[in-house]
């Protein structure tokens, strides 16, 4: 109850708080995802993409 | 047809000629018994001849009509002297790089297919949709790209003095035809137009299954097929006869990477470039399509969720009726 009762303090209480928790969550969840998303993909394809191939042709000065 | 008449003209018909069983069915009733129906009927415009034979010229009509106006008989098929070589041979499913709806190009694949391009298609298809700058990030770093086209001359233009010159290309240049124009493709190749490649996978039955069976299918035509000079046969085009004759043979290109040049691996690799030159966004699509899945599948349980939880109370609510007792008066 205290828990509840503390995040409702941090977060509920005031709108302008809330809505930018909103935001901010959104914002964190869509970097997370894409993070995800891509490192299972880099996986699957592991060796396949550009990137784990460009290694062997580019040429660093 | 028939079921359109009424009874009486099977009637009449029946006292018309000596038939067994329509005398069988109507002459047991109608002698017994006399219904205000049949004879009302049996005198009735529908039942007459004159109706009968209207019916039927006005169905031969129909007839004549639609084979007059469509060239065939109606609700009959009809026999063509075709056959399945004309659709070309149907090729076999193979197991692409890309094939799975996570799979993303092979790019070494498009690399050495980019090679087998511009050292053997190169000489007769044109690639007019890709720029050097498509190629990298994809198959080749920026440097490579750019030395690629600086190898090429393109012609800009016009400078102060209204003259077009030749430069060397840049990253921004598409990829240079082996022809200026369709005429001069036709010339070359004995009144064929060598298609350009850059949608060539989509733009056929089959896909890559279709190229790659075509480039490793030639052979030679079957006994009774005649394939006139200049043209060469392979099952997989449709009607058999291609202008194309088969450019890929084993060793044809040095690919840089060691793997080794067979028909089949060049075939394969071309096959994926063309993939990816007809769909250059494949692997961003996939990927998008991974995220979309994920979140769309999760809101549709949350939607589904919240549906439950709100409609729960009221489709689990008892509603009671308490009828008003009779001896409490009600105005």
């Amino acid at each position: 109850m205290s828990l509840a009762n503390t995040a409702y303090n941090i977060f509920f209480k005031r709108n302008s708080v809330f809505v930018g928790t909103v935001f901010a969550g959104a914002f964190a969840f869509g970097v997370a995802f894409d993070i995800g998303v891509t490192k299972f993909y880099d996986s699957w394809n592991r060796g396949k993409q550009w990137k784990d191939i460009r290694h062997k042709y580019v040429q660093e000065e | 047809m028939l079921s359109r008449l009424s009874a009486g003209a099977f009637k009449k018909a029946a006292s018309a000629g000596p038939s067994r069983s329509s005398t069988l069915f109507f002459g047991a009733r109608s002698a017994s018994v006399r219904f205000a129906s049949t004879k009302a009927s049996a005198e009735s415009f529908v039942a007459s001849r004159t109706a009968l034979v209207a019916a039927s010229a006005v169905a031969v009509g129909s007839i004549a009509w639609y084979t007059q106006l469509y060239g065939s008989l109606p609700f009959l098929s009809e026999v063509h002297a075709s056959h399945l070589s004309d659709e070309g041979l149907h090729p076999v499913a193979y197991p692409w790089s890309h094939k799975g709806v996570l799979d993303t190009f092979d790019h070494a694949s498009i690399r050495r297919g980019y090679q087998v391009y511009r050292e053997v298609c190169a000489a007769c298809h044109s690639l007019d949709r890709i720029a050097w700058r498509n190629l990298v990030g994809v198959s080749h770093t920026a440097d490579e790209a750019r030395a690629m086209a600086e190898e090429v001359e393109y012609t800009d233009g016009p400078n102060d003095q209204g003259e077009m010159f030749q430069r060397p290309g840049k990253l921004a240049d598409y990829l240079p035809g082996p022809y200026p124009n369709e005429e001069a493709a036709r010339a070359s190749n004995g009144g064929a137009m060598p298609p350009d490649l850059s949608l060539i996978i989509k733009a056929r039955h089959g896909g890559a299954d279709y190229l790659f069976s075509l480039l490793t299918g030639y052979i030679d035509p079957p006994a009774g097929v005649e394939i006139r000079e200049g043209m060469n046969y392979n099952p997989y085009f449709p009607g058999g006869a291609i202008s194309m004759p088969r450019v890929l043979f084993d060793g044809l290109v040095e690919y840089d990477d060691g793997t080794p040049a067979t028909t089949s691996q060049m075939a394969k690799d071309v096959t994926t470039f063309l993939s990816w030159a007809a769909e250059p966004e494949h692997d961003e699509r996939k990927k998008y399509g991974i995220k979309a899945v994920i979140i769309f599948s999760t809101l549709f349980v949350i939607s589904v969720y919240v549906k439950r939880f709100k409609w729960g109370p009221i489709k689990n609510r008892k509603l009671f009726y308490n009828p008003p007792s009779s001896t409490t008066k009600t105005h």
